[in-house]
Order: structure tokens, then sequence, then C-alpha cells
């Protein structure tokens, strides 16, 4: 594929993901009156990244192993300092470890 | 603090997630035949990982552009509900050019730090929330596409589960919080479990299964929720 047209596809690429987020933040303007609707979105956002993470996190490594542990590392982590970055290496540095030695 | 630099302080976990997926991305790109370029372009316009590491493998494959869009739209279709439970949480100051540009920002990871941050979402926030993750996302792309051997093997493999870990720091606390947010998210870590191993529902692609658990679990609470306020006297 040429280089005009890689950066066509591109453009197109660009333009479908923002379009996807453009439009509900452009058009629904008013808070939404439904009380359903409104509890509906209020849990969007935990069932997504739910559904993201499980059970991708336990593959994200390649070895199953170093997934598992860095799981359990980083819900550990997360009850114990509530910090997001301290999570996130700490569950980087358990996979790690466990991919050197395990 | 403004609120800038609240919402770059917010998005300082974002940044450091995003390094290693984005040299990641940068190097099986570049390695894949994608000119290092073209990597970052892409990274700079459309800040999606998922979505970025699939049309890249359209274009290399010389996909139709009809594919790309299909694909396009499925793997990132969740930014819609993303952007539109963000709609609810965003200050009464935000014009139509403010939402135009915070729209291009809202990714997995920004939308998981914005929809649980304290009070309604200003511009200045979004936008401090936003660029960190943008330039990290962009950098990394474009020292992963220029220096394929940057890190060793074992260490890049080790930070795949950086993202995933960001997630569970931000599903705990509200966990924590609410018994209803930790019923959600159990059951969409179940189905999301059921859907990945399960023979027939394992055909589908992580796009759709996606879409298909986050919205069927929300409605579901939502609509117990709904009754269980109806029938209170």
């Amino acid at each position: 594929m040429s280089l005009p047209v890689i950066f066509l596809y591109i453009a197109v690429m660009a333009l479908v993901t923002y379009l996807i987020r453009a439009l509900p933040l452009l058009l629904v303007k008013k808070q939404l009156l439904s009380r359903f609707f409104t509890l509906f979105l209020n849990y969007i956002p935990f069932a997504v990244l739910s559904a993201m993470t499980f059970p991708a996190i336990v593959y994200a490594c390649g070895d199953p192993l170093a997934g598992l542990l860095g799981t359990l590392a980083a819900i550990l982590l997360a009850l114990w300092s509530k910090n997001l970055l301290l999570s996130a290496v700490g569950a980087s540095a358990v996979a790690y470890l466990v991919i050197l030695f395990l | 603090m403004s609120d800038f630099n609240r919402g770059l302080r917010a998005g300082l976990p974002i940044v450091l997630g995003y390094l290693p997926v984005s040299i990641t991305f940068g190097m099986t790109a570049a390695s894949g035949g994608l000119p290092p370029l073209a990597a970052v372009v892409m990274s700079a316009t459309n800040l999606t990982s998922a979505g970025q590491f699939a049309g890249s493998e359209l274009i290399l494959s010389a996909a139709s552009l009809v594919e790309l869009i299909f694909t396009m739209l499925v793997i990132n279709f969740r930014y819609f509900f993303m952007s539109l439970s963000l709609s609810q949480k965003l200050a009464p100051g935000f014009t139509v050019g403010q939402r135009m540009l915070f729209a291009f920002g809202v990714t997995d990871e920004v939308f998981g730090v914005a929809s649980t941050a304290e009070g309604p979402l200003t511009f200045p926030y979004t936008a401090g929330l936003v660029l960190g993750p943008l330039l990290s996302w962009t950098g990394g792309t474009a020292l992963g596409a220029y220096c394929s051997g940057l890190l060793p093997g074992d260490l890049s493999r080790a930070l795949g589960i950086t993202l995933y870990a960001m997630f569970i720091a931000i599903l705990i606390p509200n966990c924590q919080k609410s018994k209803k947010v930790f019923a959600v998210t159990a059951a969409a870590g179940i189905l999301g479990c059921v859907f990945y191993y399960l023979p027939p529902l394992s055909q589908l692609s992580s796009g759709w299964t996606i879409i298909i658990i986050s919205v069927l679990v929300s409605a579901v609470a939502a609509a117990l929720e709904c009754r269980r306020e109806g029938a209170r006297p």
C-alpha cells in the first residue's frame, strides 16, 4: 500500500473513532431525565472496565501465571493503597519477576 | 491548584501506563511494515490502543476501506457509551467547541478517571487530563517505531499488564464504596470470562463482547434499582 493511501486509511480510522466519541458529547446537552437511563449510564463505566479487564489481564503478559499473579498484586495494592500508580507499577513488577524466575 | 493542574495530575498514571503499550504498538507496527511516521500520525489522531492495533493490521494486509470502517466501528463503539456517560457529568460552562476538543481524548483510561472523579468536569480539568496521555501515547509510539530494540523482551511483556492494573485500581475503591458497583463489576467480569471461554460465545470479537456485556449488566442493574426505588413507600 502506497504512503498516500496509508494516510487515507489513517484519516478514515481517526474520523470514525472521533465521531463515535464526539456525537454523544455534542448532541446530548441537557441532563437526561429518565431515572433508568441515568442509572444505566452511572453503571456503564464499571461494567465496561470490568468486561475489558477480565479475563484479558491474565493474558496481557504472554504468560498466564505472570498475568494471574500480576492481577492479584494489582488487587491487593489497590485495596491497600488506593494509589493508581503504585498498583500499576507493582503489578508490572510482580509480572516481571514471574516472567524472569518462574 | 488550578483545574488544569488537577487534570494533569490525575492523568499521570495514564501517562505512565500508555508508555509500554504505545511503545509496543510503535514497534509492532513498524516491524510489520508500517512507516514509522504513519504509526506516529495514527497515534496522534486516533488515541486508541485496540483500534490502532486492529487498524494497522488491516492496513498492512491491504484490507478494504469498508472492512476498516466496520472494524473500527465495532472495536471502538464502547466510546459512544463512555461519551454518553460523561455528557452527564460536564460542568455547566462547557461550550460546543470545548466538547469537540474533549471528545477527541475520550479513551478507556481517560474515561475511567473522568467518570469517577469528584464533581462535575470543567474544560480546564479535561484539557489537563487528556494532554499528558496524548503526548505520552504519541511519544511512546514514536519511540517504539523508530527504535525497535528499546526494551528487553521480558520487561516489555511484563509491562503489558500496566494498563489493566490501572483499570483495577480505578474499579476497586469504587467497589468498596458501593455494593451495587461491586455487583456490576463482578457480574461483568464473570461474563467476560464466560464469553472468552465458552465455545459459541468465544467466537465473538472482543469489541462485541464488551458492548454486549456492559449494556446487559448495566441495564439489568439499572432496572433492578429502578424497581426497588419504585417499590419503596
